[in-house]
């Protein structure tokens, strides 16, 4: 620049690439959990403040180093009382790409029986500095026990039939990730609801973001207590509305997003079925069904799937699938859980 | 009971004329723009950032590679704000084997700086990394120098530095605010 | 001779048809008098100042575990029966799922022994049905009732064998001995944690459902029908079981039920919340078998009390210690610490209209005499009612007294309530067991052992 150019005030010099630096700082963080234990008290203002984190922590996981040491000094100790390699691995990852010490422990029901209360353990724990207790315990409360023996932030990574919050909230990113809002689209979730964890946080979740939720499978898989009118008007809020169907065509009919349920062998009791053969003719969600779902729909599964019984194998490996891509997405959210807890956690001591 | 004094350290016009400054000492400093790339420190950074790289590219009537970085998840300071700062991504050409001029709106303790190495670190490998910052409030906390520097502005460690872009009016300004404790009362 | 003159006292006796405020006395452990200015004559009495206050028999408990032989950590005879006085129980009916089972002469008269020794108030015993309740083959009833049992029952189990059933009544009517069953369909509840709704649903527990309770129930009403012996369906939960009960009454089966406090006035939703539906916990000192259920459980089984189809409220007193029930949902313990709350509990319903204050106090004492022949079987003729001559079995009790359950004012071990910092209305202030004053509530101090000051009272 010359002398003779006449000066220029800032605002000139704005340019139109000016929006594409800021990025998007302008959106505002909500988080009030101590703990994450369901998705029922979660707002759609939260569950979209972890989306949007878990998207910037997809990036992360995209760089040539892998690391972003934010947790640095902060304990995440993986109590798992249940077998489970992919959630497991998923939480050990999510918190060593943040710089946090990681360290799992394989508990066992049948010690608690024998010896170790689950209060003892995690007050053991606790006095180990742990900050974060991410548990999967083969009974639904366990974790609502646990945080209250703890200082430390409890996350649920599933317990018996009741919650698993963060694959919900994985499955709600990746449908974000895919079709945008999820405002009034048509979620049909199919197979053993009665004790699927993933159905019920599922249905939270979904219906805090505004979508339409059908459950579908067999009424000895299908507890009574979902319909609204099975509980009185001012406990209407007690429990998500959705829609309960048997018949699968019914269902699927114009699905934005079909989710198939593992059938739960191990947790069937006293026959609730009559055999695997027989629900797969009645509810295995095959190609031949989905073709009555909106032609761009989405498949899920929260794994690990049986194909032939509750998904055919051709559609599970399709292109409306995104089981592959739920794995990968795991990892995003479950970082931005620990980065908001440990955020939640410091800034109550300090 | 206290009062805020605020006052102006530059104005709109005095910020413009720093900044064509700025400008022109990156790229004396440089000799020239071969190999150079303008990263942003996010959120402060970004938006002087841009502005820099559309008076270099003025004077040098060439097109420089730049981008923004965000630190957020290298900081060290976890659990001081509630609600948590947001995580704006960052939005990097390559850097391995360049100059990274890392850019930033005003430097204080040193703590932003040194998670932005710590970022570009894990990013890529730079030839080297250099510093320029519109202002210098002093008040270090790491060993952290910049090498180009628009203004320096003594500051006591309770001041408030703040530097506004305003869309809206079109002004830009560059404020002190100071906590003043009255004894009166 | 001791006598003991209470002055004053609104004195209700459903039995006798009384209602009224006049005077009571005793005299060596019976009541001798009751009537107006009866204390005034008297001399060289303990006197007690009831003015304003109620006074009705003792209450009378049908089913109530006082843990002990073999769970001593829970409870003990000692510190049941002391709960028992502090919430107006006078005799209480003492379930045999103890270690060992009361199923043998020996283990009763082991027990006796052991009440003899340190039980605050009177303690009936109850034997098993089965041997070890095992639900396989009868305990032998005869050598039972020798020993002075009141009843049988397996309860915490249901004899779940209908031939078996069938025999157990069959072979007791015999000595007429009650056969109180705990009336749910294993099959049915088996790792049921809660009742079965939208609460469990929402809990994610397995839930116990209505209809396992009601087919027990009908099945052993046609049981008892067929064979003429007597059931007695313990803890009756559901609207279903009431009209089943009621049905079965009118065709003249012989058949008697219980209702306990916490079922008259607890619901499922108690489980899971304290207020807000959004924050959930799961609360396992609401966790009880058979498990607390709806709205309209509740208001039917208010209608079977004020009715008379179900007989007797009973506590179903269950403690536990903090290590049973400070756990996992699933493997804690199921029940309640129910003595010293009963009574204010139920009257819960007496202050919402359901049923007057004359009818709760039938069914915890004349009621449930009547149910089991208690009266008969002791030989203490009178007992449940304030008729002269029955054992001087009192409770004084201010039927609107506010007051706050603070667990660490329990005599029993058990502080195992739901019911904790809860403001309830209605307070036992008095028990009086065979005419010896077993708890007296603090704040009526300055009303007791009264020199005798004829003119001043």
């Amino acid at each position: 620049m010359t002398s003779n150019e006449p000066e220029k005030p800032i605002d000139s010099m704005l340019g139109s690439n000016v929006e594409g630096a800021l990025g998007t700082a302008t959106q505002d963080v909500v988080w009030n959990h101590d703990h994450v234990l369901d998705l029922d008290d979660f707002s759609f203002e939260e569950i979209e403040s972890v989306i949007n984190l878990a998207g910037k922590m997809r990036e992360v996981l995209d760089r040539r180093i892998a690391r972003a040491p934010i947790l640095r000094g902060f304990t995440v100790i993986n109590l798992f009382f249940e077998p489970s390699t992919r959630t497991r691995a998923s939480f050990e990852l999510a918190g060593k790409v943040l710089g946090a010490d990681v360290i799992s422990v394989s508990a066992n029901t049948s010690s608690v029986v024998k010896g170790e209360s689950l209060i003892d353990t995690v007050k053991t724990l606790s006095a180990m500095t742990a900050d974060a207790i991410v548990m999967r315990h083969e009974m639904s409360g366990a974790p609502y026990l646990a945080s209250r023996y703890t200082r430390a932030s409890v996350i649920n990574a599933g317990d018996g039939s009741h919650a698993h919050p963060t694959q919900a909230l994985l499955d709600i990113y990746t449908l974000t990730q895919r079709l945008g809002d999820l405002k009034n689209k048509k979620i049909v979730m199919v197979g053993d609801i009665s004790h699927s964890r993933v159905a019920r946080s599922g249905m939270w979740g979904f219906s805090a973001m505004g979508a339409k939720v059908v459950l579908c499978g067999p009424p000895t898989l299908l507890p009574s207590g979902f319909s609204v009118s099975e509980r009185p008007a001012h406990a209407r809020s007690a429990l998500p509305d959705v829609d309960i169907q048997t018949d699968i065509d019914v269902a699927i009919k114009d699905a934005d997003v079909v989710m198939a349920l593992r059938l739960q062998k191990e947790r069937q009791q006293g026959g609730l079925l009559p055999s695997l053969h027989e629900y797969s003719r009645l509810y295995q969600v095959t190609s031949e069904r989905l073709s009555k779902a909106k032609s761009n729909h989405i498949l899920m599964h929260p794994g690990p799937k049986n194909e032939g019984i509750e998904i055919g194998g051709d559609v599970a490996s399709g292109s409306n699938s995104t089981i592959e891509e739920q794995v990968t997405n795991g990892v995003a959210v479950r970082m931005a859980l620990l980065y908001l807890i440990a955020q939640k956690n410091r800034g109550r001591i300090n | 009971m206290s009062t805020v004094a605020v006052s102006t350290v530059l104005d709109d016009v005095a910020l413009g004329r720093t900044v064509r400054r700025l400008a022109h000492e990156i790229i004396e400093f440089h000799d020239g723009v071969d190999n150079i790339v303008l990263v942003g420190i996010q959120t402060g950074g970004a938006m002087l950032t841009s502005l820099l790289v559309l008076e270099i590219e003025k004077i040098e009537a060439t097109s420089i590679p730049w981008g923004t970085l965000d630190i957020t998840l290298h900081r060290d300071d976890l659990g001081l704000e509630i609600p948590p700062i947001t995580v704006a991504g960052s939005n990097l050409p390559d850097i391995d084997g360049r100059i990274v001029v890392l850019i930033d709106d005003v430097l204080f303790t040193g703590r932003s700086v040194r998670a932005a190495l710590d970022a570009i670190n894990h990013l890529g490998r730079p030839e080297a990394v250099r510093l320029a910052v519109l202002v210098d409030r002093g008040h270090r906390e790491l060993p952290i120098r910049a090498d180009i520097v628009g203004k320096n502005i003594p500051t006591s460690f309770d001041d408030k530095v703040q530097v506004t872009y305003d869309d809206q009016t079109g002004s830009s300004v560059v404020l002190l605010r100071q906590e003043m404790i009255n004894d009166d009362i | 001779m001791t006598t003991l003159a209470i002055h004053n006292a609104r004195i209700i006796d459903p039995e006798l048809n009384l209602d009224g405020i006049v005077d009571i006395v005793l005299v060596d452990g019976r009541i001798a008098r009751v009537g107006p200015n009866e204390a005034e004559m008297v001399i060289d009495a303990e006197r007690i100042d009831a003015t304003g206050l109620v006074v009705s028999a003792g209450f009378v408990d049908l089913h109530c575990h006082l843990r002990e032989p073999g769970f001593e950590y829970k409870e003990t005879i000692a510190t049941g029966t002391a709960a028992a006085a502090r919430g107006g129980f006078t005799t209480v009916c003492a379930m045999p799922n103890t270690s060992p089972p009361m199923d043998s002469q020996a283990s009763i008269e082991s027990l006796l022994r052991q009440i003899e020794q340190s039980a605050q108030v009177r303690v009936l015993p109850i034997g098993c049905i089965t041997v070890g309740r095992q639900g396989d083959e009868l305990a032998p009833a005869g050598e039972l009732v020798d020993s002075g049992v009141v009843a049988l029952s397996d309860d915490g189990d249901a004899v779940a064998d209908a031939a078996l059933m069938q025999a157990a009544l069959s072979y007791s009517s015999l000595f007429n001995l009650p056969v109180s069953q705990h009336a749910e369909d294993p099959s049915l509840v088996s790792d049921g944690q809660m009742h079965e709704g939208w609460v469990s649903t929402r809990l994610g527990l397995r839930g116990r459902p209505s209809s396992a309770e009601e087919i027990f129930v009908a099945r052993d009403i046609a049981l008892a029908e067929l064979t003429g012996g007597h059931l007695h369906i313990a803890h009756v939960s559901t609207a279903g079981s009431v009209a089943l009960i009621a049905a079965a009454k009118a065709r003249g089966v012989n058949v008697t039920a219980e209702v306990t406090p916490h079922h008259l006035t607890l619901t499922h939703e108690l489980v899971a919340f304290d207020g807000n539906y959004k924050d959930i916990r799961y609360d396992a000192s609401a966790k009880v078998n058979p498990p607390l259920r709806v709205d309209s459980d509740l208001e039917a089984l208010g209608i079977g009390i004020r009715d008379g189809i179900i007989d007797a409220i009973a506590t179903d007193h269950a403690p536990h210690s903090l290590s049973d029930k400070e756990i996992e949902f699933d493997l804690a313990a199921p029940g309640i610490s129910m003595l010293e709350t009963a009574f204010a509990l139920t009257m819960t319903r007496v202050h919402d209209g359901t049923f007057p204050l004359g009818t709760l106090i039938r069914s915890l004492t004349s009621a449930p005499v009547r149910a089991w022949d208690l009266d008969k079987r002791t030989g203490l003729s009178g007992l449940g009612t304030l008729a002269p001559g029955a054992p001087a079995d009192l409770v004084i009790f201010d039927p609107d007294m506010e007051w706050t359950v603070d667990v660490g004012d329990f005599r029993s071990k058990g502080k195992n309530t739901p019911l904790a910092g809860r403001t309830l209305k209605g307070k036992v202030l008095v028990t009086i067991s065979e005419g010896e004053i077993m708890h007296a509530d603090s704040i009526v101090a300055g009303r007791l052992r009264l020199t005798d000051r004829n003119e001043d009272i």
